[in-house]
């Protein structure tokens, strides 16, 4: 965890900090609890926004190069300030905890653990995502913790436009022909058994739900959630035999995925091959 | 500084002096037009400076906080520029000059938007007035552009395409 103190000065001119706020007036159980979410939530965005980012330069159509490259740029700034967030709650630094952890110490949720697969795949996790993302922010919205419920009024206005890009994406491989709609189905069914891993029970869910800064449990989460997608896909005519969405622990792995393995040796090239490069 | 603002009161010179700090990305408008600026708060000595990120991930807020400071880097010893998520940016805080600027360098400006209760389940469906001829009969070819504030129409009636600075 060292870090040469110059580049900790560099950072604080550049880099727009997050709104001060009073770290002391939280119980230390509720600090905890606090930073794992602030950490999964973080992670979710970072892991997604490098997943998009892989689309760059090889997207189907260029419309699309400029769309994912721009929701690449969207999901890691929302990372950002969730990372700058944590730093100020646990008193690190958010380059450290954004690229300074090795691979399997990331709480990305599972459905952001596969590969980039082909474009259907990619549709179908983003949709699956800004959903679960949609229901969660909501319950966010009037966290009692305002810093974040600050955030997460922003966050809700930019996430709209994420949510109806890929709306219309699955509408258009759902309604596409053949082989677009086969590709859909088949994406959706290895993706289906981790739907609802973007809920997976956080350690310190009860301080939070007491404290009143997650205001629904995260199983009452996911039933919305699965609730609003499976008459969405239902509509669509879209019935994937077999495949349940599971529950399941969702961000816990004992070591990571070859796929994300290979991405956090992507993302940490340049931190890893120069120590004080800055983001 | 020149002698002339120092008949100002300080709040207000600092305010005109902000007009002269520019977005990067879209220069024809400055942080005042675009409603980045929330709140100037000026002591003897010490200037501070509230700013909301029109987009969380947007890379031009460091380059207009940096901005920001030197501008008012004249007025008092002690500046400072600070983001702030106190309230969200919305599209409709760019002022009425702000909005004149964007249709004369070719973006539409955003379409009005609900202030509050923006539910992500429910997305409106994005509209712009083409900044050329007028029309409103466009529509929508990419909801994401060049910036993460821009999106990109195409005018039916000049047949023209132009971006949108985004309703958010």
């Amino acid at each position: 965890m060292s870090m040469p103190a110059d580049r900790r000065v560099t950072r604080a001119a550049v880099a727009p900090d997050v709104p001060a706020f009073d770290v002391h007036g939280l119980e230390p159980p509720v600090r905890e609890a606090l930073g794992e979410l602030l950490l999964t939530m973080a992670d979710d965005e970072f892991v997604l926004g490098f997943w998009d980012s892989e689309w760059t330069g090889i997207a189907p159509m260029l419309e699309e190069d400029v769309a994912f490259s721009s929701l690449a740029q969207d999901e890691i700034g929302h990372a950002r300030v969730l990372y700058e967030m944590l730093a100020q709650l646990t008193g690190g630094d958010a380059d450290e905890i954004a690229f300074g952890r090795p691979a399997d110490r990331y709480r990305h949720c599972r459905l952001l653990d596969h590969p980039r697969t082909d474009w259907a795949f990619s549709v179908a996790r983003r949709w699956l995502y800004d959903n679960a993302d949609a229901v969660r922010l909501s319950a966010l919205a009037s966290s009692s913790f305002q810093p974040l419920a600050q955030l997460v009024a922003k966050l809700r206005r930019e996430e709209v436009y994420h949510l109806m890009h890929m709306d219309i994406w699955l509408r258009r491989l759902a309604d596409g022909g053949d082989e677009p709609r086969a590709r859909l189905e088949a994406a959706l069914a290895q993706l289906l058994p981790d739907a609802l891993t973007p809920f997976a029970a956080l350690d310190g869910e009860p301080a939070l739900l007491e404290a009143g800064i997650l205001t629904a449990p995260m199983s009452e989460l996911a039933d919305r959630h699965l609730e609003r997608s499976s008459a969405v896909l239902a509509g669509l005519g879209i019935r994937i035999a077999g495949a349940t969405p599971g529950r399941g622990s969702g961000r816990d792995r004992e070591r990571a995925s070859d796929a994300f393995q290979w991405l956090w040796s992507e993302f940490t090239m340049v931190i890893r091959s120069e120590e004080e490069a800055v983001w | 500084m020149s002698g002339g603002i120092s008949s100002l009161p300080l709040e207000q010179a600092v305010w005109a002096a902000l007009e002269d700090v520019h977005d990067p990305e879209i220069p024809t408008v400055s942080v005042v037009d675009l409603g980045v600026v929330r709140r100037v708060q000026v002591a003897p000595g010490r200037i501070r400076v509230e700013i909301l990120p029109t987009f969380v991930g947007c890379p031009a807020v460091d380059v207009m906080r940096a901005a920001v400071e030197e501008r008012l880097s004249g007025f008092a010893a002690d500046v400072e520029a600070r983001v702030t998520f106190a309230e969200p940016w919305t599209s409709e805080r760019i002022t009425e000059q702000g909005r004149q600027r964007l249709r004369a360098s070719g973006f539409g400006p955003p379409a009005p938007s609900t202030s509050e209760g923006v539910d992500p389940h429910l997305p409106v469906l994005p509209q712009a007035t083409c900044p050329y001829c007028g029309s409103r009969n466009t529509t929508i070819e990419n909801a994401f552009g060049p910036t993460l504030c821009r999106a990109i129409y195409h005018c039916a009636a000049c047949r023209q395409p132009f971006e949108q600075f985004k309703t958010v």
